[in-house]
């Protein structure tokens, strides 16, 4: 979707602002959002995919005020009511009405780090690669209607395939229940001419790891 | 926003779908266990040791898992070499996206719209921010993880590197090198 998260080569953002010595936490609160949003992953009812959409549907103007965390607060309240965890009535007042059907992945202490270093999970597809490296391909440019990893920046432009990177569950069907649907993924650089015109002089070089459906042959 | 979140956790807690302490057990990993020390011993291996380097190359996630850091589910690692034509920066223009088994968690700027908006764009003026300056012969190369790839930039190596130990040399390795955003000796070093 063209929504607020898409934020490359928007403009009216100001500097860069690093902050010296900044803390790994700003507030005991986010430890607590972090911990909640991996916990609540784990009980296995959404994707990656899904949970990312879900932080896309906040609606721009909160959005783009909100903290990182924040964002990750309300996507983990969609997500939790959209599949029957918690009502609305319970977000209101926090208090639980009866009781939750037994769940039998719940995260504990002895858990913890096994999740945070699960690696990677590729799937397998008996497809060959369509491309190859040194391909020169165009994105595509319709606007997506739902989830899309395919930056706008990005869309309708002719860049190089520069790897084969593996066959991914493909973001942009899982993110809406549709299962896995994996396809190979490749790593297309761009130079920054052809993102963002002839003034650009900058002798830059942008890529996107892409999923198959995005691109197409470019015309010689 | 505080009030909001424990609710939230006493909420789950009492259905029993969340254990606080696996939430304990998250906060203290990434405070105490997990942060940019484990990419600086990465950077300082490959700068030690040609094998390593070529493994990093090729298949970085398993390179990086052989001294004891694995990615989080569906996560694989790629690292990118800076050389002195080509420089890497690494952003996720779409969310955050960022390796957290070598570099923790990502610091504000990095999620911030100033950030994910400009560099993809403009990568000399955010570099210039961050008090880098690279000559118009350098090729700045912006990776912008939008899938399961996450990042790693190998730093070019100080002068008289060939001499030093690897913890010596982790000690220069900073976290902004690491994303592209900092050169080697150019600021503090790891803390």
């Amino acid at each position: 979707m063209n929504d607020p998260h898409d934020l490359g080569g928007q403009i009216g953002f100001g500097l860069v602002n690093p902050e010296a010595a900044e803390p790994v936490f700003h507030h005991d609160w986010e430890k607590r959002a972090l911990g909640l949003s991996l916990c609540a992953s784990c009980l296995g009812a959404w994707t990656l995919d899904e949970c990312r959409h879900a932080y896309e549907i906040i609606p721009p103007t909160d959005y783009l005020r909100a903290s990182y965390y924040e964002i990750w607060m309300g996507g983990l309240e969609t997500l939790l009511e959209r599949h029957g965890f918690v009502t609305c009535q319970e977000l209101l007042t926090g208090i639980p009405e009866g009781t939750a059907e037994p769940v039998s992945c719940i995260l504990r202490p002895d858990m913890v780090d096994d999740m945070l270093a699960a690696g990677p999970t590729e799937l397998v597809i008996s497809d060959k690669p369509r491309f190859s490296p040194g391909d020169r391909v165009v994105t595509r440019k319709k606007r997506p209607q739902g989830h899309t990893r395919l930056p706008r920046y990005a869309r309708g432009k002719t860049g190089f395939v520069e790897a084969i990177c593996g066959s991914y569950a493909f973001a942009d069907a899982n993110a809406h229940g549709k299962g896995p649907s994996p396809q190979w993924l490749y790593t297309v650089a761009f130079h920054g001419s052809e993102l963002w015109g002839p003034a650009s002089s900058d002798n830059i070089k942008v890529s996107i790891d892409a999923w198959e459906t995005y691109l197409e042959l470019a015309r010689q | 926003m505080e009030a909001r979140v424990r609710a939230l956790e006493t909420l789950l807690t009492a259905k029993g779908l969340v254990d606080s302490a696996a939430i304990d057990r998250i906060v203290e990993t990434y405070e105490t266990k997990v942060g940019p020390r484990n990419g600086a011993a990465v950077v300082a291996r490959a700068w030690s040791e040609t094998a390593f380097a070529a493994w990093l190359k090729t298949d970085a996630t398993a390179a990086i898992a052989s001294l004891g850091f694995g990615e989080r589910r569906g996560t694989r690692m790629r690292a990118v070499f800076n050389s002195a034509d080509v420089h890497n920066v690494v952003v996720c223009t779409l969310c955050s996206c960022y390796p957290w088994a070598v570099l923790g968690l990502p610091p504000v700027w990095y999620k911030s719209p100033a950030y994910r908006s400009r560099v993809v764009q403009d990568p000399r003026s955010v570099l210039a921010e961050f008090g880098v300056s690279l000559s118009q012969e350098t090729q700045i190369r912006v990776w912008d993880s939008t899938a399961e790839l996450r990042y790693l930039v190998i730093p070019q190596p100080p002068p008289g590197f060939e001499t030093m130990g690897e913890t010596e040399l982790a000690r220069l390795v900073t976290r902004d090198a690491m994303i592209g955003v900092g050169l080697i000796g150019a600021g503090d070093a790891t803390p």
